[in-house]
């Protein structure tokens, strides 16, 4: 739903007015400015910031649900664009991933600045936070040496006031030659002024001229000399001073740009002349934060020194090593409580009433219809979707309180406390956040990779992702443990939860030592101030999450769950007599070694499908339909404890649910490493399985 | 950190250069300059666009002589892993007061 956020008044009708005129001026600029077919002009914005300034509460803001997430053109990094409109303009902001600088040191700032300087948005806003202001206004600095004009939104000026620091914007926007806008966005305060900027921006783009940082006079000397060797190669669109610019801060990208664009010997001028000034990274930019200080001195008075502010004294708690940990052992507690405390009883209800009463009004309604048309549409596709639907509320509760914990601030504390574990495994503590996202479900936690800056960590980070039991496992483990050891079962499924983490470590050592070596990448991380959170910063995230699950593993789970009907119904009759039944059957031999006949293995090969399958499988092959009682009191006579602790470890060890699969092949750009999981991982439980069944045996615990 | 921290190789001259230490030998409260960065040019560059250039006041805020520190450099906390901060070569007076924390 597009927001109109400022009543459409005569006033601002005589603005538009004015600015139609002057807009043919500019227009050879703005090549892509376009006009819809009712003569509404529409622009294109971006949001840049580097990450911890609220950037994404300000893109919520302004384009509310009428978001797209998709992703940049050849990237696996989240794009987001979304619409509004503003005084008879349709605005397009795009949101440039949050990034510290523009030198290609990632591909979100080689995707941030390729967007600006190719794309050419009409106004880029850049988002800082006033608490942080020298160190957020890092990324203004780059941003002036190109093309579009700047509005600057000064965000988090209550945090700012807290922290004891006094900004005077119109000192500020004097100083730095652009519009600055003092905004609070969680509070929705500022954002109409913001936009009101942007667009008088639009009308005369020379409302933004700002004062560009000098370099150090021997390093602008080296400057103009690389400059005017290489102004006849440079490509458009790029800026040719930008490019040297870049060319001598060691950029790799610019430097193969240039580097195929200009002929032998200018690149061998340009080379040496580079390689006597290799230090020239730090007097860059050491250059841009002498300017933010020149800038920032006048327009803000800084807080007394030694002053013990809030974010201060929650850290004495939150990282000190043993506190922090045993902090982060509590909420992690809290949060699989409340997980399970709520989200379980909507489960059995979603369970109950949507998916049986579902299968239930298909059997009836087709109740003249061939008995293979009824068993796919009611077993097939109803199962699959009601897999689905069932496990929204589980996924709402622990999504929702992952969001509070991360717009606070803690999760980077989380992941600072954990860094000392995760070193043996050649990860860093950032690791730790995307695999504790897969506690909910694997499928999110395979893209939230994405936050870890090398492409190695990453890898490495997703591989390890589903040895992490999510919910659909939990829920499993939760419905066989008391069938099997009745009073224990709490401890067994606990000691199940550490088997996994202990394994989750042991394969994250060999992964690598032997699989991806290399050295560890850098742990650079910002602690953000901890600050109140934003009720609809959280509603969004969990809308996005659950919208993801949705859409892939909606479509695989139904497709999957099909074939899986059909491959349990034909040839038939019976289960023992389709296909997968045979395929259960040829695969008995392993499952002796764990003392298991041939039903938990068909059990655990439509786990495939969706992990929570294992239940109904189990139910119709060990003929006791759903019913929870049956099923435990059958099994628990047929299936002795080791052979069914045996089995329920391999179970939450097994390879990863389909939509999981499809995840790593989408994040790693192919079937390899896909296919390297679930090789390790049915390597991992087997293993895990058998040795579990014959060193009970050993010690004469067969029972 | 009660033990002295080792001091690096430097030529002996007639003038005292400043010190330089590693920023992970910097005790919690203690505040310091950045003086250098050692390391690739990528960590040079990510370090440099987060603040971390010559001249630049880093005050330590959590080292306990193992696992990773916290400091605060232009206004934001960094938390840095110990291979990173001893990458950062500083300089201080060591017998400044810790005033402050």
């Amino acid at each position: 739903m597009p927001q109109t956020l400022h009543p459409y008044s005569t006033a601002m009708l005589a603005i538009s007015g004015h600015c139609a005129s002057t807009q043919s001026a500019s227009s050879e600029r703005n090549t892509h400015r376009e006009h819809t077919s009712a003569g509404e002009r529409v622009i294109t914005v971006a949001l840049a910031g580097q990450p911890n300034v609220g950037k994404s509460t300000v893109f919520n803001m302004l384009t509310g649900l009428t978001q797209h997430v998709g992703n940049w053109p050849g990237k696996t990094i989240e794009q987001k664009t979304g619409t509004f409109q503003y005084n008879g303009t349709r605005v397009r902001l795009v949101d440039l991933p949050g990034t510290y600088s523009l030198t290609a040191n990632s591909p979100e700032e080689q995707v941030a600045r390729d967007f600006i300087i190719r794309e050419q948005p009409d106004v880029v806003v850049v988002i800082v936070n006033a608490a942080t202001l020298e160190r957020s206004l890092y990324l203004l600095a780059e941003l002036i040496w190109l093309p579009s004009p700047l509005v600057l939104g000064l965000n988090m000026v209550d945090v700012a006031e807290q922290e004891g620091y006094r900004i005077e914007p119109h000192v500020l926007e004097a100083a730095l030659g652009l519009p600055v806008v003092p905004i609070i966005a969680t509070r929705n305060q500022g954002i109409r002024e913001l936009v009101e900027a942007v667009d008088s921006l639009v009308c005369d783009p020379l409302g933004s001229a700002p004062r560009r940082p000098e370099i150090r006079e021997d390093h602008q000397a080296v400057l103009d000399a690389i400059e005017g060797h290489i102004a006849a190669y440079v490509p458009p669109p790029y800026p040719t001073n930008w490019v040297a610019l870049k060319l001598l801060e060691g950029d790799a990208e610019i430097t193969r740009l240039v580097k195929t664009h200009a002929p032998q010997e200018c690149w061998e001028q340009v080379h040496s002349t580079l390689k006597q000034h290799e230090d020239a990274i730090l007097a860059v930019a050491g250059g841009r934060y002498e300017w933010i200080g020149r800038m920032v001195r006048a327009a803000v008075e800084q807080p007394r020194v030694g002053q013990v502010t809030l974010t201060d004294r929650l850290d004495r708690i939150a990282t000190q090593p043993l506190l922090g940990l045993l902090v982060l052992a509590g909420i992690l507690g809290l949060v699989f409580w409340l997980t399970y405390a709520i989200g379980t009883p909507l489960q059995d209800w979603l369970d109950a009433t949507v998916v049986h009463g579902g299968s239930e009004l298909v059997r009836q309604a087709l109740a003249g219809a061939p008995p293979w048309l009824i068993g796919l549409l009611a077993d097939g596709v109803m199962a699959g979707a009601g897999t689905v639907i069932t496990f929204i509320p589980i996924m709402v509760v622990f999504f929702a309180a992952l969001g509070l914990l991360e717009d606070i601030g803690y999760m980077a504390r989380a992941a600072y406390v954990m860094d000392r574990f995760m070193h043996a495994m050649g990860l860093h503590g950032k690791s730790f956040l995307p695999l504790f996202l897969g506690f909910g479900c694997n499928v999110p936690a395979v893209a939230g990779a994405r936050i870890i800056d090398s492409g190695r960590a990453r890898m490495l980070t997703i591989q390890l992702t589903p040895l992490v039991p999510c919910t659909a496992r939990m829920a499993v483990i939760a419905f066989l443990t008391p069938a099997f050891f009745g009073r224990g079962a709490a401890l067994v499924a606990w000691g199940l939860v550490l088997l996994n983490i202990i394994v989750l470590a042991l394969a994250g050592i060999f992964i690598n030592r032997f699989v991806l070596a290399g050295a560890r990448a850098a742990f650079i991380m910002e602690l953000p101030l901890y600050h109140i959170p934003n009720a609809r910063t959280i509603g969004i995230f969990v809308w996005q999450n659950i919208l993801a699950f949705l859409r892939k593993a909606g479509s695989i789970i139904v497709l999957v769950s099909v074939i899986v009907w059909a491959l349990s119904t034909f040839p038939g009759p019976g289960l023992e007599n389709s296909l997968i039944g045979r395929l259960g059957l040829l695969l008995a031999p392993v499952g002796g070694l764990m003392g298991l006949d041939w039903r938990p293995i068909v059990a655990l090969v439509t786990s495939f499908v969706a992990k929570e399958n294992a239940i109904a499988t189990l139910g119709v092959l060990y003929g006791t339909g759903e019913e929870a009682a049956g099923l435990a009191q059958t099994m628990s006579s047929l299936v002795p404890p080791a052979a069914a602790l045996a089995f329920l470890a391999t179970f939450t060890l097994f390879i990863p649910c389909a939509a999981t699969v499809a995840a790593i092949r989408q994040e790693t750009n192919g079937w390899r490493w896909a296919l390297f999981n679930i090789g390790l991982l049915l390597v991992i439980s087997f293993a895990v399985g058998i040795l579990i069944y014959q060193g009970a045996a050993l010690i004469g615990l067969r029972m | 950190m009660s033990e002295v921290p080792e001091r690096q190789d430097q030529p002996e001259l007639a003038t005292p250069l400043p010190q330089v230490w590693h920023l992970s030998d910097l005790a919690a409260g203690e505040i310091a300059e950045v003086h250098d960065l050692s390391g690739g040019s990528d960590f040079r560059s990510r370090m440099a666009s987060l603040g971390f250039t010559p001249g630049a006041t880093v005050r330590m805020l959590q080292n306990y002589g193992h696992g990773p520190v916290i400091v605060s450099l232009r206004g934001s906390r960094v938390a840095l892993g110990r291979g990173e901060a001893h990458k950062v070569g500083i300089t201080y007076q060591p017998d400044q007061s810790q005033a402050g924390y």
